[in-house]
């Protein structure tokens, strides 16, 4: 019997996962996915579904809602949660949508903080969630190159940077004491590239917006955002135009910033990427708050 | 759009490589990282964008020159200090082989993150400056190098355009380093991080005395997959699947050796056996499975299977012992008490254990060997481990996956070491549990004579002795027998294993 036991890079990526996943879900009561819609959220639900063939996922994926996502992710996400029998809880912040919380009176900062950073830990804590899955990799930002694959959290959800546990192997220590919490990695070690390939490779289905498409959107600090909605709060002599983009990231529409592009298969995405100078998170605008942004946001409990 | 896709297809198919880097303060280790990724694009234009105007800030090079060491300290502590205070992970990949780098830093205080970058790593590339030569933190990175039983070691001379690229000195170097890396298969190659030199290309122009390759062509092409046991089958189980009456699987990651349907397996603790019948992945079943696949076996006998439990091949069993010796690396800052229980993570598995002696302390930069009482912080420690169950494990010579722990502070619960297994010792008699009113079941030819021995030395408990299996020896050696296996309380200790 001709057997080879070589293995790629990224069925080696696969397997690690798989086996994070099946950990987490040994060692914790409550565990619950954190599902932001976006690729990432796509592979890290794909790879949770695998990890528990021929079972169901055995726990639910929660989706922060801030109010402020595009339309179509919203869409998106009914319909493919509703497709592949996903239990999903959607958490708003109520006291900020009563307060009317928004990007453009609050600045992304405060909005950041209560839409996305406080609903999230009010969820987490309602549901008495023990782990959350988390699709966050460490190649995305400087701060996240040294973060854990379960990354410890304190009873008030804080990230604390220079007291985090030596990971050793694949022996990944899930003790807490109630209240506290660990956010958990699947993704860790993937990259931009793998997670494109893995997309295409297991035909992911992925929002519209990724894909390059006539969309009216203004052009503000060298960034396009697009108007999708009447809530978008036009600066004066700003006029909507039609451009066809497409965004590398989602989040809350007013804060995404899209980029011009043809792409309209993941195959020309790729092709954009490796042509591009421009790192994954620069259309972000909440990552160029300051210096050492992401690190603060994260400590303070920000996924 | 062909070529890309061509592009991504072998981006998948390429092998993966992981490795770390150590090396002293100031030996140029975070430049070479910086050239490595910066030399394979990596480094996109925004993220240089925001380097430079760090530079200005904190940078030590040259005006107009970049910084590489700052592509790296990710934290903002580190950054304010200059030092790299943790491990940080870094990506990248060549047209060959996808690279995980796992950044270690060089401060004398942080031997738990060289630990922790070495545990996942395949090769270590060492970092000596080519003006100081070998050092104590070289001692110390090459000794935690070899206990974390890492085969593949390059020592790369860094700094050579400050020595003039001399070969008196690389030889001079290569000579004293040799012996500290001499059970690994050590490479030496000269590079100048700063200049590029043998780092991503041979530099025949600058060393044209050296013809080996440069430090990316060696990562490039070092077989790795030698290393794997592909030997001993060992699974341990994570979790129980049952999602319908009809199935019952249980889910893990192949930690070494080879499996297949039909193969006959022992389940660990139990001793249980059985056969397999299906290897079940979501992408459909597979003829055989090995590591570091992660499957779904199902067996041909319905037996209890837990998470934690260990399945093996029933001819290849691993060592099943309560007490070994192993090598430790203390994390905490609370110091290591003999006798303290701990949590002991081994395999899937949680259960508890304490360190029963300090064997010796070794020091990190000499390999003395010396008496210690406690250990703090840092130390390296060859170690008696007790586990209050029976634990299958492997040394961690030959077995990586199964001869690996940790151990958990059951108070704070900080990760507190990190150990290597060596070897089964007999373990020592004294009571773990304290049980009382236990009915113990003694069977044998001298199952009367032996209840009634242990009846008058334990009464608590109450013996009951059958004779319907046959227990051959004399009863001196049945009671040994059955105190070494844990099965009956210990009647010169005042308490019993169980």
């Amino acid at each position: 019997m001709d057997e080879n036991y070589d293995i790629s890079q990224l069925k080696q990526l696969e397997a690690e996962s798989i086996q994070i996943f099946r950990d987490a879900a040994a060692q914790f009561e409550r565990p619950v996915l954190l599902y932001s819609i976006g690729k990432d959220s796509g592979v890290l639900v794909r790879l949770a579904q695998k990890a528990f063939y021929p079972g169901r996922i055995p726990f639910p994926l929660l989706h922060i809602d801030s109010t402020w996502k595009f339309r179509e992710m919203i869409e998106f996400r009914d319909r493919f949660c509703r497709e592949a029998g996903l239990d999903l809880i959607v958490h708003v912040n109520e006291e900020g949508r009563r307060a009317g919380v928004n990007p453009f009176d609050y600045g992304s900062r405060k909005y950041t903080d209560i839409m996305k950073t406080q609903a999230l830990k009010q969820a987490l804590k309602a549901g008495r969630y023990d782990v959350a899955f988390g699709g966050a990799r460490r190649d995305e930002e400087k701060s996240r190159a040294k973060e854990r694959v379960f990354s410890f959290r304190d009873a008030y959800q804080q990230w604390d940077p220079k007291n985090q546990r030596p990971e050793l192997w694949n022996l990944y220590n899930g003790r807490v004491n109630p209240g506290e919490s660990v956010r958990c990695f699947p993704l860790s070690n993937w990259t931009e590239t793998d997670v494109w390939q893995y997309i295409r490779l297991e035909k992911i289905p992925l929002p519209e917006l990724y894909f390059a498409k006539p969309r009216p959107v203004v052009e503000r600090d060298g960034t396009l955002i697009m108007v999708d909605d009447e809530r978008m709060r036009l600066e004066p002599g700003e006029e909507p135009q039609t451009r066809v983009v497409r965004f590398r990231t989602l989040g809350c529409y007013p804060l995404t910033g899209a980029v011009e592009s043809s792409a309209t298969t993941v195959e020309e995405i790729v092709a954009e990427m490796l042509e591009s100078r421009t790192s994954e998170r620069s259309t972000r605008v909440i990552d160029h708050d300051g210096d050492s942004s992401m690190e603060q946001k994260k400590r303070e409990g920000y996924f | 759009m062909d070529k890309i896709a061509q592009y991504l297809d072998a981006h998948e198919k390429k092998s993966l490589l992981r490795f770390l880097t150590c090396g002293s303060v100031d030996d140029g280790k975070s430049t070479l990282i910086g050239r490595l990724l910066y030399d394979s694009k990596l480094i996109f234009e925004d993220q240089l964008a925001s380097l430079r105007s760090a530079s200005a800030a904190h940078g030590t090079t040259g005006a107009g020159e970049i910084d590489y060491a700052l592509v790296l300290d990710g934290l903002k502590a580190e950054r304010e200090q200059g030092i790299t205070i943790d491990v940080a992970y870094r990506y990248f990949a060549t047209p060959r082989r996808k690279f995980i780098i796992a950044d270690c830093p060089g401060h004398e205080q942080y031997t738990r993150n060289m630990a922790t970058g070495a545990s996942t790593a395949d090769l270590a590339v060492i970092l000596v400056d080519a003006r100081h030569g070998v050092v104590t933190q070289t001692r110390r990175h090459a000794f935690i190098v070899s206990l974390l039983g890492i085969k593949h070691v390059v020592v790369a001379v860094n700094k050579m355009d400050l020595v003039d690229y001399s070969k008196e000195r690389f030889d001079e170097i290569v000579r004293e380093a040799a012996p500290l890396v001499a059970n690994a298969e050590p490479v030496f190659i000269p590079v100048s991080a700063l200049k590029g030199v043998n780092v991503t290309t041979r530099s025949p122009q600058e060393i044209p005395w050296y013809s080996g390759p440069s430090l990316l062509e060696h990562l490039e092409s070092v077989d790795i997959a030698s290393g794997r046991n592909l030997e001993d089958f060992r699974f341990p189980v994570q979790y129980v699947l049952r999602p319908d009456l009809n199935f019952r699987g249980f889910a893990g990651t192949v930690a070494s050796g080879v499996v297949r349907p039909g193969d006959a397996v022992t389940v660990l603790p139990s001793g249980k056996t059985s056969r397999v019948a299906r290897i079940v992945t979501a992408d459909g079943d597979l003829p055989y499975a090995f590591p570091p696949q992660s499957v779904v076996l199902t067996l041909e006998d319905e037996i209890d299977i837990s998470s934690g439990d260990l399945i093996v091949h029933t001819g290849k069993l691993p060592e099943v012992s309560s007490a070994f010796s192993a090598n430790i690396v203390w994390m905490d800052h609370e110091q290591l008490v003999p006798g303290k229980e701990y949590l002991f993570r081994h395999g899937s598995g949680w259960r508890k254990a304490y360190v029963k002696e300090i064997t010796a302390q070794i020091d990190v930069n000499t390999r003395e060997r010396l008496p210690a009482a406690k250990l703090g912080l840092n130390a390296i420690a060859e170690v008696v481990v007790e586990t209050t169950t029976p634990l299958a494990f492997d040394p961690y010579e030959r077995n990586r996956a199964t001869g690996r722990f940790i151990l958990v502070d059951p108070i704070s619960n900080q990760t507190a070491a990190a150990g290597m297994i060596i070897a089964a010792v007999a373990p020592t008699r004294r009571a773990v549990y304290h049980t009382s009113g236990a009915v113990v079941a003694i069977t044998g030819a001298h199952a009367a004579e032996i209840a009634e021995r242990l009846a008058s030395k334990l009464p608590a408990i109450r013996f009951e002795a059958s004779a319907d299996r046959t227990v051959e020896g004399q009863v001196e050696e049945i009671i040994d027998l059955l105190v070494e296996r844990h099965v009956l309380p210990d009647p010169a200790a005042d308490g019993f294993i169980i």
